[in-house]
């Protein structure tokens, strides 16, 4: 018996929506394997898992304010990817998203803490964005936000563009640069003056408008929302959408028909590194108020395996964007209430991942199973076919 | 020993990890697979090491199982990205985060009673150094002959690797599959074999490499404490050029800005050079050796491009091969 | 030519062999027979079989059915190496080197008794031998990247001889050599014929087949359709008969040569190498008028693409002037070339003419989807797309399963039609056609002539590129000879000397 992969001349659309289901299932079998080789109970994990998740409503809004930063990282990362263009930097620019908008918040907040004497380390570049008023604390901040994101990108992208510098390792490098720029700026230099960690919170000013129940959900999802469905429209009914995906597929063809490819790149790589940056502008004014220990948490590499996931389809990453804030918020509930190491949270994750990645390829391509002893069919199917 | 071979040292001490892990990684990355489950691979090394050794006290079982650990994270890669042909991006993604929950949740739960948590926990025994006489006192290089028997592998272990690579027949095989599989297949080389073997091969060394750091060069265990050393071999693979004689120049320099950082803030002299290097924030000497292999990369990629020669990364590096594609 | 034996039993024998890739056959019940010392040429259209079946000879492929005996004992081969291990090796038309190694690195990659650490000293001075006794002229310490095509080439050579080949194939392998490169490859093969050595050539040129086969079998759409020797075939006309199965047209209908207007002016363009590495275009100036098809002939890589690409906007011109219309657009974007009305048919079509993963649809779109007729300022109107596509598909007979099948998945010709729909209908005056019916088969080739021909009747000043003669002395009104960047002469087509022209294809001007 010899199995090979042969390609589809369509892709198979039904497989689309049963893989991902598939999938689920297969890693949760897995994960109660690990499970119960560590003596736990696997049926009572997943389901303080999901309940923690989506058992109530604090719990479901909790879910949705960490699917927004992942949807949000996950559509900036596919714009990227469907250029081909391996945008590995979206934690960086998530980050970066985080410097910027409390770079604008907090300049007042040194501006009042120096002038009651009580605070002297402020830098001018602290005090930059002193003058701006409470009303466009939240505007100046996001776009501040999502323009150091966008700049971020935007070098690796150009570097790609006119020197062909390998984008997958350059935008990897220049992720942990960032992050290490965040730690100095919640450690020391942006650290308030009390406590050991972390820089003061952003003014209430700044804040992003919540709503529903316990004020868990805030006006963030909106963006997003709109976000997805300005870049689905853009990818799909526009002719720069149109170009894109002719570079993505074929540059070489692009360029005679005219297309730049390298004015292209760089576009739409700074439109990348903003969504990201808006996702790490929107987390902080919606859900984390402050620049802090933690800031790296992953929203960016998992907005990678969302996009790739959902075939870069700004819509479709929404079901996975969901995903794997079910599975980050319900990891949580399970270190309360069964006493598990949140790690079993990453766990999953990955685990869920691999069975995903596994089975993707059945999209494209079907599953042949070659038997060497039947050569008469074969001599048969061969003339019949003439 | 004085501050400089108190550096040597230290920066051997934990370039020992960091460059066994890039060795492995070159070879896989020279065979056309990228891994980004390097931390992943490093850390649950790290945990299987530690805890082996823990409950066996043999050192010898435990760098195997921590070997033993990275191959098997490695085979969930090569799988993933061979067979069933994903994307290796996402597929080491996905793995370093497996690989990195497994290792923390299982340090939560493979320790003694009552707690079950190794976090803390101390070993029975641990590498020490092996000091070679009158060689170890020579000034500052003095350094390289007091380190543990893990290093002294190293030692070995490069110039075999070199040697490997560009004098012999697999690594003749191994250079053609990544730069041009479909010769190297027409040529009779099974592309995807040679792919799976470095991809294992790099698993074990990952393994090896995150043994290193809780049974060497900090002996003990804790939650991420390989803390992103994973992407910084990564880094060191492209600073080497994919060379594996290259290796160990990036170690001592990204080491050695790291221990450096260490040794500034340690100093207690009057030196006002010194004064002036202890109020450089860490953090910076941290984002050093990323900021300067990008660098690194952008400058040689462009100087590479205007002598029409390329950059020399693998050409196949990450691409998927088969060989009905048409 | 050797004295060959024919009674003796045959050295490569293939009996009854077939070939399924995914919706096509590529060989059914293929028969042929390889006897020792002679050269056996394979004949046939691209797509006819040729190249899948001589894979399949050297283990690169597994048949589905059918058996392969090599010196009378059936072969099981499975990989290259199998077939090596037999004797058998083949040169494609790609080369199977890596650019990165070194001539001996790439002689002994993959041999497998090789040693463990092999011993370089040894294998370099056995290159050296094997590179003197058939005058290869190859250094072994040499890097691949660093190499002519034509050296290149006797690497390939080398490599089979070095391992002890006795049969060799050969994937049209003059493709990338000049009428003297190929006739000194020729005396190689000679050479070796003499010592007992069988070749087959894979080839679609009828007049090299002519020349230098002893017999030639002829493949049509997967099926054998014969051998013949060589010296009973009397001219290329009987040959093409066999391949395609009907009288071939020769001659084309069109209107009397009136040139009109000079549309395209190039003026002393020079293009420059790489590093130190000669022009790739030095000097070139040409004139193309309305009404004309003007037919650039040439050895490929003396400068031909890189011609079209400065025309079109694709490569950039290091000095020198190209007027459109009489307006200057020296290195101006391919847009805006595009926008001026500049069709081109690109030499690559599957790397340059189409997007292999977009629709049909989408493909025959590419052009107009920034006017007005397929879009309102930034959105596209997809309903235009379809009925757009409906009309190209009808008008140019496409045929495809439907609009919205990946245009990857057409064959050749259809691929072709597909492209040349698209830059017909949105010509407006100046087509720019590179190898055009290149690798396909009689009737898309022509069909594409046609197309050409009826769009030089209506006005359009054409630049024909072409690797074959016979067919720019078919369509073109003028020919020029380019060889190392620089055009060596133009001549009439009308009572052109076809040996002038092949002399000045080698460089030579009288």
């Amino acid at each position: 018996m010899e199995f090979s992969l042969e390609k589809r001349e369509v892709r198979s659309k039904k497989l689309v929506f049963i893989l991902p289901i598939i999938s689920i299932v297969i890693s949760m079998l897995l994960g109660a394997i690990i499970l119960l080789a560590c003596k736990v109970n696997p049926i009572m994990t997943y389901f303080y898992l999901v309940k923690g998740a989506l058992g109530n409503k604090i719990n479901l809004l909790n879910t949705i304010g960490k699917a927004i930063p992942l949807l949000l990282c996950g559509v900036g990362v596919g714009i990227a990817f469907k250029l081909k263009f391996w945008n590995i930097g979206a934690e960086g620019q998530y980050v970066w998203g985080v410097i910027g908008i409390t770079w604008v918040m907090l300049s007042g907040k040194w501006a009042e803490l120096t002038a009651a004497g009580t605070y002297s380390n402020a830098s001018w570049v602290m005090l930059f964005w002193a003058w701006v008023p409470d009303s466009l604390l939240l505007p100046i901040g996001i776009l501040v936000g999502m323009l150091m994101g966008a700049l971020w990108a935007g070098i690796p992208a150009w570097l790609k563009a006119h020197w062909k510098v390998d984008e997958t390792l350059s935008t990897l490098m220049l992720n942990y640069v960032v992050i290490k720029l965040a730690e100095y700026l919640y450690i020391s230099k942006w650290k308030a003056p009390l406590g050991n960690m972390g820089t003061p919170d952003i003014p209430e000013a700044g804040f992003l408008t919540s709503f529903g129940y316990g004020g868990k959900l805030n006006t963030g999802l909106f963006m997003a929302l709109a976000v997805v469905g300005i870049m689905y429209f853009i990818l799909y009914k526009t002719r720069w959408g149109f170009e894109l995906n002719m570079i993505g597929k074929n540059s070489k063809a692009a360029r005679c028909q005219g297309v730049s490819i390298k004015r292209n790149i760089v576009i739409a790589l700074l439109v990348s590194g903003a969504i990201c940056g808006l996702a790490g502008a929107i987390d902080t004014a919606g859900i984390t108020h402050k620049l802090t220990k933690g800031v790296d948490s992953g929203y960016g590499f998992t907005g990678i395996v969302i996009a790739w996931m959902a075939g870069l389809n700004p819509i479709i990453s929404i079901f996975y964007a969901l995903l794997m804030a079910i599975l980050r918020t319900g990891a949580f509930s399970l270190q309360i209430k069964m006493g598990l190491n949140s790690a079993m949270g990453d766990v999953l994750q990955g685990l869920i991942l691999i069975p995903l990645l596994a089975t993707n390829i059945f999209v494209d391509y079907r599953l042949v199973i070659k038997h060497y002893k039947k050569k008469i069919i074969d001599k048969v199917a061969c003339k019949e076919e003439e | 020993m004085d501050f400089f071979t108190n550096v040597v040292v230290a920066t051997l001490v934990m370039g020992t990890s960091l460059t066994f892990a890039t060795i492995g990684e070159i070879f896989t990355e020279k065979a056309g697979i990228l891994n980004l489950g390097m931390e992943g691979m490093m850390l649950l090394g790290a945990l299987s090491g530690f805890a082996t050794v823990f409950y066996s006290g043999s050192l010898l079982f435990g760098i195997l199982v921590g070997m033993f650990a990275g191959v098997f994270l490695a085979l969930i890669h090569a799988f993933l990205s061979i067979n069933m042909r994903a994307s290796q991006v996402v597929s080491g993604l996905a793995v370093t985060m497996f690989g990195t929950g497994l290792a923390n949740f299982l340090g939560y739960r493979l320790g003694p009673a009552p707690s079950f948590n190794l976090v803390g926990m101390n070993l029975p025994v641990k590498f020490n150094a092996i000091i070679v006489p009158f060689l170890s006192d020579i000034p500052v290089f003095g350094g390289l002959f007091r380190v543990s028997i893990l290093t002294y592998f190293m030692y070995a272990l490069i110039p075999f690797a070199w040697y490997f690579m560009y004098r012999t027949k697999y690594g003749l095989a191994l250079r053609a599959v990544g730069e041009n599989p479909r010769t190297a297949a027409a040529m009779g080389i099974n592309v995807n074999k040679t792919r799976y073997i470095y991809t294992l091969i790099g698993g074990a060394f990952a393994g090896l490499g995150g043994a290193c750091i809780s049974l060497y060069h900090t002996p003990s265990w804790n939650e991420n404490m390989t803390g992103g050393k994973g992407w910084i071999v990564i880094a060191l693979v492209i600073f080497s050029g994919w060379n594996p004689a290259k290796a160990i120049i990036g170690t001592f320099v990204f080491g050695g800005i790291m221990q450096l950082q260490f040794a500034i803030q340690a100093y207690n002299g009057s030196s006002a050079f010194m004064a002036g290097l202890k109020s450089i924030p860490g953090q910076f000497f941290g984002m050093a050796p990323y900021l300067i292999t990008f660098l690194v990369l952008a400058i040689m990629t462009v100087i590479s491009s205007l002598q029409h020669k390329q950059f020399s990364s693998p050409s196949a590096l990450c691409t998927s091969f088969a060989i009905d594609d048409k | 030519m050797n004295d060959i034996n024919y009674k003796a039993p045959p050295v490569v024998r293939m009996e009854h062999i077939c070939k399924r890739f995914p919706g096509v056959i590529a060989n059914s019940d293929v028969c042929l027979e390889l006897f020792k010392g002679e050269v056996l040429a394979l004949l046939g259209e691209n797509g006819a079989g040729k190249s899948t079946l001589m894979n399949m000879l050297i283990g690169l492929y597994k048949q589905d059915q059918g058996t392969i005996f090599i010196h009378g004992k059936e072969a099981v081969i499975n990989s290259p190496q199998d077939s090596m291990a037999l004797g058998v090796g083949m040169i494609h038309q790609e080369f199977m080197l890596v650019g990165n190694l070194t001539v001996a690195e790439n002689v002994i990659l993959g041999i497998k008794d090789l040693d463990f650490v092999p011993k370089m000293g040894i294998i370099k001075r056995k290159i050296q031998d094997i590179s003197e006794k058939y005058g290869l002229a190859v250094n072994p310490d040499s890097l691949i990247e660093d190499l002519t095509v034509g050296e290149q080439q006797r690497v390939e050579i080398l490599k089979l001889v070095y391992r002890g080949a006795e049969i060799l194939i050969l994937d049209e392998p003059t493709a990338v050599l000049t009428p003297g490169e190929a006739r000194k490859l020729n005396e190689i093969i000679h050479k070796m014929l003499a010592e007992g050595k069988s070749a087959i050539f894979i080839s679609h040129k009828m007049d090299e087949v002519l020349e230098f086969s002893d017999r030639v079998q002829i493949l049509r759409r997967g099926v054998s359709q014969g051998v013949k020797f060589t010296k009973d075939i009397k001219n290329t006309g009987e040959l093409a008969m066999l391949m395609v199965g009907r009288p071939v047209l020769f001659e084309f209908e069109r209107k009397p040569y009136d040139p009109k207007d000079v549309k395209v002016k190039l003026e002393n363009i020079v293009v420059s190498g790489a590093l130190g590495a000669r022009n790739i275009l030095n000097g070139v100036s040409l004139e193309i008028r309305e009404g004309e098809i003007l037919g650039i002939a040439g050895v490929a890589g003396n400068g031909q693409q890189p011609l079209s690409e400065v025309i079109t906007g694709l490569c950039c011109s290091t000095s020198g002037k190209l007027f459109l219309d009489g307006k200057d657009f020296t290195n101006k974007q391919p847009l805006a070339i595009i926008k001026e009305g500049v069709s081109h048919i690109p030499a690559d079509r599957g790397k340059m003419g189409i997007v292999g993963d977009m629709s049909v649809e989408d493909n025959l779109s590419m052009k107009k989807y920034r006017t007005a007729q397929l879009s309102k300022g930034p959105l596209l109107k997809r309903g235009l797309f379809r009925s757009f596509a409906n009309n190209l598909i009808k008008l140019f007979e496409i045929k495809t399963p439907t609009k919205d099948t990946e245009v990857k998945f057409l064959s050749g010709g259809n691929i072709q039609k597909t492209i040349l729909a698209r830059e017909i209908d949105s010509c407006k005056g100046i087509l720019i056609a590179v190898y055009p019916s290149r690798g396909l088969d009689v009737g898309a080739t022509q069909s594409v002539r046609e197309s050409i021909i009826s769009q030089r009747d209506k006005g359009c000043a054409v630049l024909l590129v072409s690797e074959e003669l016979d067919e720019l002395l078919m369509i073109s009104d003028r020919i020029a000879v380019m060889h190392e960047g620089k055009i060596i002469g133009t001549v009439n087509t009308k009572g052109a000397d076809i040996e002038e022209i092949g002399l000045m294809m080698t460089g030579i001007r009288r």
